[in-house]
């Protein structure tokens, strides 16, 4: 119900309403090849245009991103609720979920137009890709739970998430192919792939344009820290939950 | 259930709440973190409050408790417990059945949503389900009386038809234990009657409701128990009549906490009230009320100060607002400062009033004392003639009036009813004039 509003109330007073979950990701695209492929003159994949692979990426990111954003941001937004009304906690981190995953599909429903344009054929991977995706969805609201608990008590925080996401844009592989990475010495590259966002972005982009995706090893760690992170925060939730309507 | 089982156990239910002062408040990470690196061992200075302590009874299924008490006596504190919004510091309360609550009127509207959706939204956030409130609709929607605005947002709706949809929302609530806090006070005269009905047949269908409110009226019609908090503990459980004739004497002088505890008043202090009575106990609707008081110095200074008082009705209605600096009345510093206090109009309804009165100078507030005194207005009208209850129901006072009939007007001629110079200028559709 909380996430049906949501979804109503996103484009309610705007001009082009829904356009707009198309509109952020193509632009971003768009910038991403222009800097990375043009002006730095990294190499895309082979056989996909470089726009097509950037836009690919920005949508698995862009899961991750806006649930994490969301998540952390929604028990403040929602703090007359939670000082007034009880219900479970949970439901509100939750409910940022479905509009995250909404715009998603409106999304990837441009991405299937475009890789049917460039004809791209995925291969069995893609099979594979929804248990990628979720990693991501997962890795979004375990932080997110984490850094919105925290939000309750120490209002730093949602200054904080902005530049959080700066940041791990640029180093996680959003714009760019992680085989641009190769050359970069050992303890650098086990740092890009220590975070799990590098993996699981990589394998859901690459199982969609047929592409290799990241080896087994790499995934399993990611797969275990994204179960870690999800874990704690659920904990840390539990435990701060409590005192939420006193401080809010 | 049975009817004579538990609804709600409590055992000594307490709840403290750290106050801050300024200097220790932290609501930045960064300060306490500082706070921490200086201090490790310090867990938590602040001071705490203790909003409830050591509350213990037991409410059984069916009956309606009215809660009473003053402000901070905890019993929002207790709802906001029962209703599991917030954790008591020691305690348990056991709850028997669903717990519907309603603090406040119209939490988790959305402005931008229209009155349909935010049926829903409001219905499934305080606990119904889709098909409860559907089954429900006709009847929240007409008992709100919003049927035309139905698709429109919110966010244009008068407050009224705001506050009654919402109101209407939670009255549709079938939960086992209702908690409602001082809700009543919403909407016109009609509409508070309508839901004081609709509370009345919700306890009679054999649920629980604990219900807040300053309103004595509404609380001896609704409630067959009630339960008096002070300071945060429970004075009194049992019986309504007794648990009102209880609340209202903890206001009487002498056994005022407010009089006799100058120290636990707001305000800087220089000087306390330290009596005021009425020259006797009983006044008739239309009499002199009149009251004497004396003021002590405690230390200081505070040069010119002024005074106020407010008095209440039985309602918690503020009746009126008595302000020296009105009738040039002005104090400056002496020792002791003696007095008395007067009004005749307006004319009192019968019952019970309680009258604050506050000391302040030009700068701040020096004494606020709350229920300074109270006295009784005794039954009887102060009009020539009698007539049915009727002629009395409305209004909050009696008022001075004069019906009469005489010859042709001296103000407006026959047939037009423009503005009178001087007299602000009607808006309206026509030249001004009443069409």
């Amino acid at each position: 119900m909380l996430a049906e509003r949501d979804v109503k109330l996103r484009y309610k007073q705007t001009l082009v309403g829904a356009a707009w979950v198309v509109f952020q990701p193509l632009v971003a695209a768009g910038i991403f090849s222009l800097i990375f492929n043009k002006v730095a003159g990294l190499p895309g994949p082979k056989g996909v245009p470089y726009f097509v692979f950037s836009y690919a990426s920005f949508l698995a990111w862009n899961l991750f991103s806006s649930t994490l954003t969301k998540a952390s941001s929604v028990l403040v937004q929602n703090s007359q609720l939670i000082s007034k009304i009880y219900f479970p906690r949970l439901i509100l981190p939750l409910s940022v979920v479905v509009s995250s995953i909404l715009d998603f599909a409106i999304g990837a429903g441009l991405l299937i137009g475009m890789l049917w344009y460039c004809r791209i054929c995925p291969g069995w991977e893609i099979g594979l890709c929804p248990i990628w995706l979720s990693g991501l969805l997962l890795l979004g609201i375990g932080l997110g739970l984490f850094l919105g608990s925290f939000m309750v008590f120490y209002r730093d925080v949602q200054y904080v998430v902005p530049f959080l996401i700066q940041v791990l844009t640029y180093i996680s592989p959003v714009g760019f192919t992680v085989s641009s990475i190769e050359h970069l010495p050992n303890t650098l590259q086990l740092l890009f792939w220590l975070n799990p966002i590098s993996a699981l972005l990589d394998a859901a982009r690459s199982s969609v344009l047929n592409t290799p995706g990241p080896d087994p090893l790499k995934l399993a760690l990611s797969a275990t820290t994204t179960v870690g992170v999800f874990f704690l925060g659920m904990v840390w939730f539990r435990q701060l939950e409590r005192r939420f309507a006193d401080v809010i | 259930m049975s009817s004579n089982s538990s609804a709600i156990v409590t055992s000594n239910l307490t709840k403290y709440y750290s106050i801050g002062t300024t200097a220790c408040k932290r609501s930045s990470a960064a300060e306490a973190i500082a706070d921490w690196i200086k201090n490790p061992l310090r867990h938590n200075t602040t001071g705490t409050f203790c909003a409830l302590s050591d509350l213990s009874c037991e409410i059984s299924s069916g009956s309606i408790v009215g809660i009473l008490g003053r402000n901070g006596a905890g019993k929002s504190t207790l709802l906001k417990i029962l209703s599991r919004i917030t954790e008591p510091s020691h305690g348990i309360a056991e709850l028997y059945g669903r717990v519907g609550s309603l603090l406040e009127v119209g939490t988790g509207f959305h402005p931008e949503l229209t009155g349909r959706e935010n049926i829903f939204l409001n219905g499934t956030i305080l606990g119904m389900s889709r098909t409860d409130i559907k089954r429900q609709f006709d009847e929240i929607v007409e008992f709100a009386g919003v049927e035309k605005f139905l698709d429109t947002p919110v966010k244009r709706y008068s407050s009224g038809m705001y506050v009654r949809l919402a109101f209407s929302v939670a009255a549709h609530l079938e939960s086992e234990i209702l908690l409602i806090d001082e809700i009543l006070a919403v909407g016109d005269a009609e509409f508070q009657k309508k839901c004081l009905g609709r509370m009345k047949s919700v306890a009679t269908s054999g649920r629980t409701i604990l219900f807040v409110s300053h309103n004595m009226q509404s609380i001896a019609a609704l409630c067959d128990k009630s339960m008096l908090l002070d300071g945060g503990r429970l004075s009194y459980y049992g019986d309504v009549k007794s648990g009102i004739d209880k609340y209202l004497q903890s206001y009487c002088p002498q056994n005022n906490v407010d009089l006799a505890q100058p120290e636990s008043r707001r305000g800087s202090g220089e000087y306390r009230l330290a009596y005021m009575s009425p020259v006797r106990q009983m006044f008739g609707g239309a009499d002199l009320k009149e009251f004497e008081f004396r003021i002590d110095r405690r230390h200081g200074t505070a040069g010119q100060m002024f005074m106020q008082s407010y008095i209440y009705n039985s309602a918690g209605v503020i009746v009126c607002q008595c302000d020296s600096r009105l009738t040039g009345f002005w104090i400056g510093d002496t020792q002791r400062i003696e007095g008395k206090f007067s009004f005749r109009t307006p004319w009192l309804k019968p019952g019970t009033y309680r009258m604050d009165v506050v000391i302040s100078n030009a700068f701040s507030l020096i004494d606020d004392c709350q229920g300074a005194a109270v006295f009784d207005v005794s039954p009887g009208i102060p009009y020539g003639f009698t007539a049915g209850d009727d002629s009395l129901e409305y209004g909050i006072v009696f008022s001075d009036f004069q019906w009469s009939q005489c010859g042709p007007l001296s103000t407006a001629r026959e047939g037009y009813h423009g503005a009178m110079p001087g007299e602000p200028a009607r808006i309206g559709i026509g030249n001004g004039r009443h069409v």
